[in-house]
């Protein structure tokens, strides 16, 4: 609470109401305001190209939990050992040329109807429109056991970089030489598809030269590798030979922490160093206002505004967004610019982009130098009204250094266009 | 060879394009997704061509060689072939007349 009001201060905002101060109705003064809850990929996005699009007259607030920006793409690379993870971690500083008023505080419901977002203890913000980036949230009651602090020290999921993605480090770097690493990934979708293999490349990159007794067991809950299958089980072949132990339709359904042991439909596994990524949905906020119509889990949006399906006026992007498209960071951000373009639009009282075009370029690291590609267009359809990919997209013949300088710099570009 | 100029021929004569093409930020929203890998308004930070400010023709030759495979890449064969000749021209249009300007990069905080 304090810690809000010191912030609140900060941004020059004064003292509380049951408004947040500074941020009370602005109707009249601007030509609208845009709250956007989550700033990452997608929502940091978003925040900065409502600006370059929409004007000075717009008030952009950004609603984020934490202070610190860390990018889940690379983090693999922390595993691997050719990254630290403070290389991965920024502010939101270089937002500020942008006019983009922050406000670093828990979201703790919308009012859809009333079209406000209460934050922290009951303050709120009325907005003209929403925008909620909010990732994803895990699904625990799969896997009740993992669900409090305690165990995730034990058993870390690191699938949102920061804290647990240097824990599992450490507890690589604290296994014997013979030792087993297991990885458990759950059914599709799950943030970032190629994700838990590139993981395991890391590993083994890092095992093979430290620890080259080891073992790498992969209990995959798909029927086969979600993404990049031919060029990693090559990769792992040619680079890291009879390390890793692949096991498809095996999902994990106990776990037991303390004895770092997994219970599949058909087998028990101990390992040294247990990394249990659990199913997925949309992040808590979108899973509470309604959106997560899909499964309930996912949230169905007009893909030519990112309006949600289920509740009028509240707009969602990124990893939460139910679609034929990888949940990437490319993507995100993507989407978050059909987004802010659809918005301004629409607050200038025209029609937005009756057809969008965007790509995604998705890197993954199988060595600390070696990448590899795939890469596609994605169109509007307007029968299915859907994104679907184009033809001529695909994967590279094989990882290469080129593409690992290349993956480098897309990251370098990246954070450039989301952050600065 | 042929095939190629002929359509370099219409990319380049064609009048540009339709407004009900480009309305509602088709346009920007098309070429802002070019930001990943070549920078905010193709403004790259470093690895990849700055887009802009680059001469549309040009553009548009670089991406027919890149479709056909004359010009070699690694990624931007896929995006040239996904993309239709309208958004390559497009994009050339958009690109041509952005500013080249010094790109910025947030600065990693280092471990916390």
């Amino acid at each position: 609470m304090m810690q809000r009001r010191e912030f609140l201060k900060v941004l020059g905002v004064g003292a509380m109401a049951s408004a947040v101060p500074g941020f009370a109705s602005a109707a009249g003064k601007a030509q609208g305001r845009v709250v956007i809850v989550g700033a990452g990929y997608a929502g940091a996005t978003a925040a900065k190209y409502l600006r370059l699009w929409g004007g000075d007259q717009l008030e952009i607030i950004l609603v984020e939990k934490g202070t610190a920006f860390i990018s889940c793409p690379l983090s693999n690379l922390v595993l691997g050992g050719s990254k630290r993870i403070g290389d991965l971690t920024f502010n939101y500083s270089g937002l500020d040329r942008y006019n983009i008023k922050r406000l670093y505080a828990e979201v703790s419901g919308i009012d859809a109807a009333q079209r406000k977002v209460y934050v922290g203890d009951g303050d709120f913000l009325e907005y003209d429109r929403l925008i909620i980036a909010p990732g994803i949230d895990f699904m625990y009651e799969s896997l009740p056991m993992l669900e409090i602090a305690s165990a995730q020290e034990v058993v870390p999921h690191a699938w949102k970089a920061g804290p647990q993605t240097v824990n599992l480090r450490k507890q690589l770097e604290a296994m014997p030489d013979g030792g087993v690493f297991l990885l458990s990934v759950p059914k599709a979708p799950y943030r970032c598809p190629p994700g838990p293999y590139e993981r395991v490349s890391q590993v083994a990159f890092y095992l093979r030269n430290a620890k080259p007794k080891s073992k790498i067991i992969v209990l995959d809950a798909n029927p086969e590798i979600v993404s990049k299958k031919g060029l990693f089980t090559k990769a792992w072949a040619e680079l890291y030979p009879g390390m890793v132990d692949y096991r498809p339709n095996s999902q994990v359904v106990e776990v037991d922490v303390a004895a770092r042991t997994v219970k599949t439909e058909f087998e028990t596994v101990k390992a040294d160093v247990l990394n249990v990524i659990p199913p997925q949905r949309a992040g808590r906020i979108a899973q509470q206002v309604g959106a997560a119509n899909v499964d309930r889990r996912w949230c169905e949006v007009d893909f030519l505004t990112y309006e949600s399906k289920a509740v009028p006026g509240i707009h969602i992007i990124g990893d939460s967004v139910s679609a034929a498209l990888p949940k990437s960071a490319h993507m995100a951000t993507s989407q978050a610019k059909v987004c802010a373009s659809a918005i301004t639009t629409l607050l200038a009282g025209d029609t937005p982009d009756p057809q969008p075009v965007f790509a995604n370029t998705c890197y993954s690291f199988v060595s600390d130098k070696l990448a590899m590609h795939v890469a596609h267009v994605y169109r509007y359809d307007p029968a299915k009204k859907i994104m679907l990919p184009a033809e001529g997209g695909g994967v590279s013949d094989r990882p290469t250094e080129l593409e690992g300088d290349y993956a480098q710099w897309w990251a370098k570009n990246i954070w450039s266009d989301v952050l600065s | 060879m042929k095939a190629r100029f002929r359509m370099l021929v219409l990319l380049l004569f064609a009048p540009l394009p339709s407004l009900a093409v480009s309305e509602g930020g088709h346009q920007r929203v098309l070429a802002a997704s070019c930001a990943a890998c070549h920078g905010t308004n193709g403004n790259s930070v470093g690895g990849t061509p700055v887009l802009a400010g680059l001469d549309r023709s040009y553009f548009v030759l670089q991406m027919q060689a890149f479709r056909t495979g004359e010009r070699s890449s690694t990624v931007m064969h896929t995006h040239a072939k996904g993309l239709t000749e309208e958004e390559i021209g497009l994009l050339a249009e958009y690109f041509s007349v952005e500013k080249r300007t010094a790109s910025s990069s947030p600065k990693p905080l280092g471990d916390l």
